[in-house]
């Protein structure tokens, strides 16, 4: 066990400090400031006529942001990017299930939605009726669960 | 035998750490990378379900309220707040991580510390929000709000709402815990005689986690 210990001084000085902490620090709070001023654009854009194709755009931007927050926190705070490559990839290639994970799932509840539009008649109407005002009752059993 | 040993170099001939990383602290790799599947399992099959319902309510409408507000309604002030709590909250984690390389024993107690304030603080403020939208009607099995476009809502919103941020917050409170009961150690001196912190290392591993998984939730359920 104590060599093991040894053999891990490597470790210890290996990244790049406090400078590192405060740089990632800063572009965490910035990429957070712009989500929420993208937020706040898509928010107001709902309130309008609702330009489908820009909503989606801001999402998928918003997407973006999250997913380079996720990179500088695991490469970064969590320390991964300084660790052996061998390592970083025993942790990362699994991972990418999740790339067929989204895509197929997604997929999948889309096209269940488009066929129960399409073939279940009453399914479509169901879900135009408007929510009547100031429904604050917790016992009301919800039919459409 | 040992001049086998001396001539066996390669990385994985055996003598020396093949990933130059600390058993427990590969372990915990592992462990996260499991957690991170479950997590991922959940913001799916949310996902999938919001795709396969025709409309879904609108979050900006939902998450409005913040405490002391009283009828003013500022939708994302409250939930940059946690936001910001959590990543400052992460920050202090790494500088404690950070001074305990250099065996600095304050220095890990005082960033420990500011980290277990913050993740008090995000919990205060999940407990006020989950309160709130109780008192609004909204559980597990019953919503009160309407879809984006007026119609009826299912309670799949409220359903995964919760069960989400609540499996989110069950982790940030079991990592309160693991900082408490590492800042006791700390403030023991159980590092110090022990030559190394690379306990800290793996709290701080955990504790990032729960920040990273606040990021994907956050977006998954307050911003889209």
């Amino acid at each position: 066990m104590d060599h093991t210990l040894e053999s891990l001084e490597l470790e210890h000085h290996v990244g790049g400090g406090r400078k590192e902490i405060w740089r990632v620090t800063i572009i965490l709070t910035v990429f957070t400031l712009v989500e929420l001023a993208l937020g706040v654009w898509l928010m107001n854009l709902e309130e309008g006529d609702g330009a489908q194709l820009t909503i989606d755009f801001i999402k998928g931007v918003i997407v973006i942001f999250m997913l380079a927050k996720a990179f500088y926190i695991v490469a970064y705070f969590m320390h991964l990017r300084h660790e052996l490559r061998n390592m970083i990839m025993t942790i990362v290639v699994p991972l990418f299930l999740f790339v067929w994970f989204i895509i197929a799932f997604l997929a999948d509840g889309n096209s269940f939605k488009n066929n129960k539009n399409k073939y279940d008649p009453g399914h479509k109407a169901r879900s135009e009726e408007k929510m009547p005002k100031h429904e604050h009752e917790p016992q009301e059993a919800h039919p459409l669960q | 035998m040992e001049t086998t040993v001396t001539t066996n170099t390669g990385t994985w001939k055996g003598g020396r750490s093949p990933f130059n990383v600390e058993y427990g602290k590969l372990m915990m790799w592992y462990f996260l990378m499991s957690d991170a599947f479950t997590f991922g399992a959940f913001l799916i099959s949310y996902g999938t379900t919001r795709f396969a319902t025709n409309q879904w309510p609108d979050p900006y409408a939902v998450f409005r309220s913040y405490p002391f507000g009283g009828h003013h309604e500022l939708p994302l002030v409250f939930v940059s707040l946690m936001t910001f709590i959590l990543i400052i909250s992460s920050v202090t984690m790494v500088l404690a991580v950070h001074e305990g390389h250099y065996m600095n024993r304050k220095g890990v107690a005082k960033y420990l510390f500011l980290t277990i304030l913050g993740g008090l603080a995000f919990l205060g403020c999940q407990a006020w929000e989950w309160t709130h939208l109780y008192h609004e009607g909204a559980w597990w099995g019953r919503n009160p709000f309407p879809n984006a476009d007026g119609t009826v809502s299912t309670t799949n919103f409220t359903n995964f709402f919760f069960t989400i941020t609540g499996f989110h917050g069950f982790h940030v409170f079991s990592g309160v815990v693991i900082n408490i009961i590492m800042l006791i150690m700390v403030l023991k001196g159980v590092f110090d005689r022990r030559g190394h912190y690379l306990m800290i290392e793996k709290a701080g591993l955990y504790w990032h986690f729960v920040d990273l998984v606040w990021v994907f939730v956050f977006t998954c359920f307050y911003l889209i």
